[in-house]
Formats: C-alpha cells, structure tokens, sequence
C-alpha cells in the first residue's frame, strides 16, 4: 500500500467518494459536493467567458478604437465592424445590454427585443443546416442503386436501410391512424428504432463502465496505492 | 391509394429487375498498366506543365484551386506548392504526390501568385509563376440549391397549412401516448401537492431540441397555472433561461394568475453538464417533485438525472431527439417522446390551428421525402447510367 501524500488527490478522492456516496442517499457530504461543484463551475465559467469573450470582443475593440483615434484621429475605419479595432461593437453590446432590463419592472418588456433577435438568429441559422444535415444527407445514403448491389452483403444491407428508413418515417407520420397496410409496416419501423437504440444502449453502456473504472483506478491505484 | 399502390408496384419491380442484374457477371475494366520502375538516373527532370490558378466557384471564399500538369518527361517523387501574397515573399504551402491543392484561409480580394515545383530527390525544378488569382466569396452556392429547394417545399407546405388552419378546415392529428400522459401527470402533481420539474435539456437556443422544448414548456406551464400547481425549471444556459422565464412568465399573464408567478421558479443554475445534473439531483431528492419532464436535447448526464427521478417515485415524461441517450430515457422514464414526437409535441398540446398547421407540414414533408427516395431508387436501379444521387447531393 502507498497511499498519495499530495493534497489535491486527497481533495479529489474525498469528492468523487462524496458524489458516488449518492448511492446510498442524499447525505451532507453529497450536498457539500453538490454545492462546491455548482459554485466551481460557475466561477470557472464566469471567468472563462470574461477572458475569452468580454475583453478580446468588447473591452479590446473599443480600447484600440480609442487609442487609434488619439493618435490618428478619427476616422471611418474605426466604425468598421471587421477591424479589430472599432466602436460598431458599442451597438451589439447596447442589445445584449437590455437583458438587464428584466430588473426594472417598468421597461422589463425590452429584455424580449434580444431574445426575438436571438431566436430569430439562431432558428433560421438551425434550419438549413438541419435541412442538409438532418435529412437531405439522410435521404442521400438511403438511396439505393445499382452500383450498391454489385456485392451481396453491402447490397443487402443497402436494401435493409432503404426499407427500415422508409418504414421509420410511416411510424412517425401523425396525420393518419395506424391501421391497415401502415400498421405492419409502422410495426416494422418501431422495432428498426429499437434494435438501432438497444445498439446504442450497449455501446454506450460500455463507455461509461470505462469512466467508472477510471474513477476506481483513481481511487485504488492514485490515492490508495493498492493496485500497481 | 391507386398513386401510392403504383410506386410499391415500380419500387418491388425494380428490386427484382436489379437483382437479377445483381446476379450476373459483372465485367471487370482492366486495371491500369504498372508503370514499370525506372532507376532515378533513366529520368528527364522538368517542372510541372500547364499550373493554372484560380477561384473556386460557388464558395464562401479564401480558397484557390491550384492545378497542373504532370512534366513531360518523368513523374517526380512528388510535387511542392508554393505562394506568394503581394509582399512577394515566397512561403511553402503543402506538398503532394496528387495534380492540384486548394490553398485554403487566404484573404478575399487579394492577388496571389502560385508556382508548383517537381521534386526528383534532391532536385527541385519550378514551373512558372502564374500571378493574379484572386479568393473571393459568392452570393449563391450553387451546390446548396437541394437545400433550398426542400426549404421551398417546406416553406409552401407550411403557408398551405396554416392557411387551411386559419380558414377552419379541420386538422386530423392521430395520439401521441406520451403526450396524452401530460395532463394526467400534472394532475397527479395536484393531487400530491408536490411541485413539477422541467429540465429543458443540456443544450443553447440553436439547437431544435431546445427551441422544441420551449415550445413544449408553454403549455406544460399552462397546464401547472390551470391546476395552480408549482413549476420548476432550472437552466443551463443563460440565453435558454431568459427566455425560459419569458415563457413561464407570459403564459402566467395569459391565463390570468401573474401574481401566481414565482419569479426565482424559473432559474440559471450552472452552465457545466455534470455540475446540471448534480443540482437537478439535489433538486428531485430534496423538494420531490411529482412529475418530472426532460425535454430538449441531453447528453451523458441523461440517464444521471432520470434514475435518480425514478428513484423518488416521481412519474417521468422525456422527450429528445438525440439517439445516443433516447435508449436511457426509454429504460428510465414512464413514457419518451422519440425525435419527431418532441417537434410534434407543442402543436399537439396547444390544438392551436397555426401549430397544427406546422404539424401537418412536418408530416406531408416526409411523406414528399418518402416520395422522392423511392422515386430515386427506382430511376437509379432501373436507369444505371443515372447518377440519382448528385440530384440531391449538397456539395
């Protein structure tokens, strides 16, 4: 046995001992590790989204547009949102600003002028993406031709895909029941879904007794020094 | 019934002609000749032949296609790229055994000069530098236009739809057992007078699953405001949180209870997935919510969350279209919306004509979807010669 002497293993076997200790029920040690967990996060993250995204986007922009125009004074470049150096950023920061203003009852309806721009934004940016990533590449590996079926197995396998992709999409059609032809062949489609996700539930199912094993080789083999 | 009875009688005709095509012989093209081996001394050394230079069509821009000729004499062991921008100070970009190289991230609008050079072992020889190509960005990608196509498609369904809807004609919408458990497991809330959980999953306000689940969260919080049951709804990211709140808030105004409206039931907890996931633990263990909804998308931490749930007895619904954790929320909760189901979920909880209306979009889009796959498979295994599949290939 050749247990650790450092203090930070020690720190991170009493807290992966605390979260596993859920196990048994919620109990102050857990709670403990919950919080401190929470609290680390989000100071990480806070610091993190300063360093990476308030100074290099906002503070610096606005910092060299200044400087920039004491020495040279001022010019259109300065307004150019693709210098690095520029007061257009002012604007974007005016919108994001009246998020705050969810804490002054009076004008809270502004905080929905960046959320509608935030949807906006981001669900016409989500759709063709998803048009060509969700469906129109789908519908292109799905389709079966000649070449497929020059050899037997890729060709079979080929066929198989076409057919459960088709019949997947009859289970997931809500304008009509389920009766007559579709019925079996929605069946089908359901039990292609569960055969694709108990395939999923196995391989994923490994990769985390790979995590779990990795926290007991912490425990016994970095902290304990049990096992070599 | 006659349309689609015809396309299963071509699509099955089809299979069987191709088949038997499948059986036969298939006739082998003679491979290319292997060049025979010369020893380095045999060889003429020249530079490449023909370099052209030039901007890739259809593209975002910063990018030039260099091509070239192999010399005349030999091949050479491979060949170097090289560019100069106007400063005119020559850089090696790659080498390449191939006969051309996009040279990516270059500035748009900006002349760059190109020589290629042929390595035999030690020697170098260049060709001539071709000077003036320029990057550029274009307005239409014209290998995009599959894309915009079934965007137009789309967009006509849904205008079709939501006409229909708004002139009255009514909308037929087959039931969902996971969403007709909704209001049964609000009640069961009631009845317990315990609060109800809404974790509307792992993901920012781009994703489709997030936007899904807010979709979803309108009516949950419609239903809790009707049965004066209390929400709860942590967050991961700040933007889905504020607009979280928006939604809970508004639907409170609407249904006529804003002093109901519990400002911190709506709340930012940490934005690191297993810090989540550790919170929401706390949260179903300690304040023992009846009913727990996990809706939008999730990733390892999904089944953290749902077998603590189940462990407090609470009746859980989820609802995610990602496949890698759909399995853990169909082994851990009461009933799970898979994929299609989350973005059909809203409309289906609202009954509102104009969601209806986008329901019945997605729908006749799969089924146009489902046409044309068939339709493809039969041109492409009747017709080899077609290259069905660079119809609808998004380059």
């Amino acid at each position: 046995m050749n247990i650790a002497t450092e203090f930070w293993t020690w720190n991170a076997a009493i807290l992966t001992i605390a979260i596993f200790s859920f196990l048994w029920r919620d109990n102050p040690l857990y709670r403990i590790a919950e919080h401190l967990y929470i609290g680390v996060a989000n100071g990480y993250s806070i610091t993190l989204t300063y360093f990476n995204v308030v100074v290099p986007m906002m503070i610096d922009p606005l910092v060299n547009a200044g400087k920039m125009v004491k020495q040279d004074g001022f010019s259109t470049a300065v307004l150019n949102p693709f210098n690095d150096a520029n007061f257009f950023i002012i604007l974007p920061m005016m919108v994001g600003a009246l998020y705050i203003t969810r804490f002054i009852p009076k004008i809270s309806w502004m905080v929905r002028i960046p959320i509608g721009l935030t949807m906006g934004y981001y669900t016409a940016i989500s759709i063709p993406a998803s048009f060509e990533a969700g469906i129109l590449r789908q519908l292109e590996a799905s389709i079966v031709t000649r070449a497929q079926l020059a050899e037997f197995w890729p060709g079979f396998w080929t066929i198989v895909i076409l057919l459960s992709t088709l019949a997947t999409l009859i289970y997931f059609f809500f304008s009509t029941e389920q009766k007559g032809v579709l019925r079996p062949i929605s069946n089908f489609g359901i039990l292609m879904v569960m055969i694709g996700f108990g395939a999923s539930f196995g391989l994923t199912v490994m990769a985390r007794i790979s995590l779990a094993i990795g926290r007991f080789i912490f425990l016994f083999k970095d902290w304990l020094g049990v096992v070599s | 019934m006659k349309l689609a009875n015809g396309l299963i009688g071509c699509f099955v005709l089809s299979l069987a002609l191709s088949l038997n095509a499948f059986c036969q012989e298939i006739p082998l093209v003679d491979p290319d000749p292997v060049p025979v081996p010369v020893s380095i001394d045999d060889r003429v050394f020249e530079s490449p032949r023909e370099v052209v230079a030039a901007d890739v069509d259809n593209d975002d821009g910063g990018v030039i296609h260099v091509a070239w000729k192999e010399p005349a004499g030999s091949t050479p062991d491979h060949y170097i790229v090289e560019m100069a921008g106007p400063d005119g100070i020559w850089q090696r970009v790659t080498e390449t055994v191939l006969l051309d190289y996009d040279v990516m991230d270059l500035p748009n609008f900006t002349p760059m000069s190109f020589r290629v050079a042929a390595v035999y072992g030690d020697k170098v020889f260049r060709s001539d530098e071709v000077t003036g190509a320029m990057a550029r960005d274009h307005w239409l990608k014209l290998g995009k236009i599959p894309v915009l196509l079934a965007i137009a498609i789309f967009i006509a369904l849904l205008v079709f739809f939501i006409i229909s809807a708004r002139l009255g004609r009514e909308l037929f919408v087959r039931r969902i057992t996971g969403l007709n458990a909704v209001e049964d497991a609000i009640g069961r809330a009631t009845e317990m007078g315990r609060p109800v959980l809404y974790v509307p999953g792992t993901s920012y306000i781009e994703d489709v699953a997030t936007l899904a689940a807010l979709n979803i969260l309108g009516e949950v919080a419609r239903r809790t405001v009707h049965y004066d049951v209390k929400i709860i709804v942590p967050n991961i990211d700040p933007i889905v949180f504020a607009i979280a709140r928006e939604i809970v808030k508004e639907t409170y105004n609407s249904e006529g209870r804003p002093d109901a409206f519990d400002p911190d039931s709506v709340f930012f907890m940490v934005p690191e997935q297993f810090a989540y996931a550790a919170g929401v633990n706390g949260i179903m263990v300690r304040q023992e919510p009846a009913t727990i909804f996990f809706m939008g998308w999730f990733a390892a931490e999904s089944l953290i969350m749902a077998e603590t749930g189940a462990s407090t007895g609470a009746v859980q619904i989820a609802g995610t279209d990602d496949l890698g954790q759909l399995p853990f929320f169909i082994t851990a909760c009461d009933y799970t919306l898979i994929g299609e189901e989350l973005y059909a979920a809203s409309a289906y909880l609202g009954n509102e004509p104009i969601l209806l209306g986008t329901l019945k979009t997605q729908d006749y889009s799969k089924l146009v979807f489902i046409i044309v796959m068939v339709i493809l498979t039969v041109l492409g295994l009747i017709f080899p010669h077609l290259d069905v599949i660079s119809w609808i290939q998004v380059r």
